[in-house]
């Protein structure tokens, strides 16, 4: 524990921002990955485990493409839409093959698919850690704002991140689409007895889930290194997210994503080995205070 | 019409009858292999067989018993590398430790329900992992326990001889196993049924179903505890894998490959999937990719455990045996 190391950094500006940034940068990238969860789980009351694998993958993909042919831009899209395609096939084929059956079943479907993927990637890319390196539109040296390090990257990622956010957001309340999954979130048999194929969306809520995790994949994949076990700890990140907001609430993801991200960025410099457990004690905090999360539904 | 209820002494019969012919294995058929894979088993039946007093008894399918399993590994081994006791001192400081971590574990958990529990559980389990890896100085981080565990005689027991330890654990087994079976035949066990089968119900007719729940928690974490220490008795250490997510994914499918609707599913379950561990790292360096693939034709394929088959195999004869009376009569 360090509190004269946080103190110090609170009472400084460059600190405050220089933090608050890769507290965003963390916290939106969360979001993209929870969003899906807890869409996933709003629509179809299954919680997705291997959601943090879909992260992975999409990482990989974008790291394979950019081999490939040496544009981010490319790489992005090659991961949202791959992962996305892999997404829809999961559900068509695996856990649409568990709805009806036990949390059992479903979890173990999920388990031996983490098990899978984990092993695969290993196969494929190598047990070793990989890193795909800043795009070299990027590579340009850091802004300075009052005093705080600011790279460019991180200002494109935070950007990119929120126009995403609202398109989600837009095609979820605006969209002819977006009330179709609202709809079958609160009665799906009411939804297929008005002669929408129910099967259908949930293949393609499933698939806008894993879209997101791949894009999160996609766009962390030059910060982040390259591992086939990353995929499990954003996983438990997403989770503790989706139980702060909320289960099923997409605004609630957003605010419990962005004060994970802030809590991990100033967590670090006041409990450096701690980081995770303040996350949990956050998250056993607000379990005990509302249950149902800060802007989830009662009961 | 209705099977009598088995009553204690006939378990404490078949108890005394299975605790032998394992004790007499070794005499049969000497070898390392098979008293090592015997110990192992022993430590991952009573791991397997305390989840499934919730998993299967109480409806709460927890994906972080792992937590329990390393704890109780952990605990066992600092108490006798740090404190110096004997073995029954640190079992017993284990077992109240493991209890008070389940109870604040549980009174948080509990609130929720179905998936929600599944994945905060996993997100303790979670927490203690982290902790093992980061409080260095005490838990030997990701190398784990390091240095042996001793083994001081008590009581005229060596656990530092082969024989001694195999006879240890085994009994430990057969003991915790039986004192399971005896709080599922219990009117608790009785009540954490009824709580699966209807909460609502439950707590209409005047049960306190938190209380319940978090008392059958309590309950499974400590002899979770107990298999980690059987574990960390055999391996004369613990390691951060003991609290890994992967312990709470491989005894959720123990408890499903071995059956969920009778009391010894998950203890087959744990022979069973030790066999195929052993065959699968042996064969190949892909452990998960071949697990993954056959947890797939369980769940998708197959759908039930071992036990189950067994079960209803001997439940269509019972009921062929009866018709075939009734037409008899007739």
């Amino acid at each position: 524990m360090d509190l004269a190391a946080l103190t110090e950094c609170l009472t400084t500006a460059s600190c405050i921002i220089t933090q608050t940034t890769s507290g965003l940068i963390i916290g939106l990238l969360l979001f993209l990955v929870a969003a899906g969860l807890t869409l996933i789980f709003g629509v179809l009351k299954v919680v997705n485990f291997t959601h943090g694998s879909f992260y992975m993958l999409g990482a990989y993909f974008a790291y394979t493409v950019n081999g490939l042919t040496d544009s981010y831009v490319l790489a992005v899209l090659a991961a949202a839409v791959g992962v996305g395609l892999f997404a829809l096939a999961f559900e068509r084929f695996f856990i649409s093959k568990v709805y009806a059956s036990n949390v059992l079943m479903q979890l173990l479907v999920c388990y031996a698919f983490i098990l899978i993927l984990d092993d695969a990637v290993k196969i494929i890319w190598g047990p070793e850690f990989k890193s795909m390196g800043m795009p070299a539109a990027f590579q340009s040296p850091p802004l300075f704002i009052a005093g705080g390090i600011v790279p460019v990257f991180y200002l494109f990622l935070i950007g990119v991140t929120l126009a995403i956010s609202l398109g989600l957001w837009l095609t979820i309340t605006r969209t002819r689409f977006g009330t179709i999954v609202r709809a079958a979130a609160v009665n799906p048999s009411m939804v297929s007895a008005l002669g929408i194929n129910t099967g259908l969306v949930y293949g393609a809520v499933f698939a806008l889930g894993g879209l997101l995790a791949g894009l999160a994949g996609g766009l962390a994949a030059p910060v982040r290194s390259l591992t086939s076990g990353m995929g499990f700890s954003i996983l438990i990140e997403s989770f503790i997210v989706t139980v702060i907001g909320g289960m099923g609430s997409i605004a609630g993801a957003l605010l419990g994503a962005i004060l994970i991200g802030l809590v991990r960025a100033f967590g670090s410099i006041g409990f450096p080995l701690f980081v995770e457990g303040l996350m949990f004690m956050l998250m056993a905090v607000i379990l005990i205070l509302k249950p149902s999360g800060l802007l989830g539904k009662e009961g | 019409m209705t099977a009598a209820r088995p009553t204690f002494s006939r378990d404490l019969l078949i108890a005394g009858c299975a605790l032998a012919v394992v004790l007499l294995l070794p005499m049969l058929w000497p070898s390392k292999a098979l008293t090592d894979f015997v110990i192992r088993v022993s430590a991952f039946s009573l791991f397997a067989t305390s989840l499934n007093l919730l998993v299967g008894y109480t409806g709460m399918v927890s994906f972080g018993h792992g937590m329990f399993f390393g704890f109780g590994a952990y605990c066992f081994g600092l108490s006798m590398q740090r404190l110096g006791v004997s073995i029954p001192v640190a079992i017993v400081i284990t077992v109240l430790s493991t209890a008070a971590l389940a109870a604040a574990v549980g009174a948080i958990c509990i609130r929720l329900k179905d998936i929600y529990f599944a994945f905060i559980t996993l997100a303790f389990q979670m927490l203690l992992y982290s902790l093992i890896i980061a409080w260095v100085p005490l838990t030997g981080g990701d190398q784990g326990l390091m240095g042996g565990i001793p083994r001081p005689e008590f009581l005229g027991v060596d656990l530092g001889l082969e024989s001694h330890r195999y006879a240890f654990s085994v009994v430990l087994m057969v003991v915790g196993l039986l004192a399971m079976r005896h709080v599922v035949e219990s009117p608790f066990g009785y009540t954490l049924r009824m709580i699966r089968d209807n909460p609502d119900r439950a707590s209409f007719l005047g049960i306190h179903v938190f209380r319940a729940k978090l008392t059958a928690f309590i309950i499974a974490g400590v002899f979770a505890a107990l298999g980690g220490m059987v574990m960390a008795l055999f391996v004369s250490g613990a390691y951060p894998e003991f609290a890994n997510w992967t312990m709470s994914g491989e005894g959720i499918f123990m408890v499903m490959l071995g059956g969920v609707s009778t009391f010894v599913g998950p203890t087959a379950g744990a022979v069973v999937l030790s066999l195929l561990n052993d065959v699968i790292t042996r064969r190949t360096e892909h452990h998960g990719l071949f697990l993954g693939v056959v947890i797939l034709v369980f769940a998708l394929g197959l759908r039930k455990g071992v036990t189950d088959f067994i079960a209803d195999w001997l439940r269509a004869q019972r009921e062929a045996r009866s018709s075939a009376l009734t037409g008899d009569r007739t």
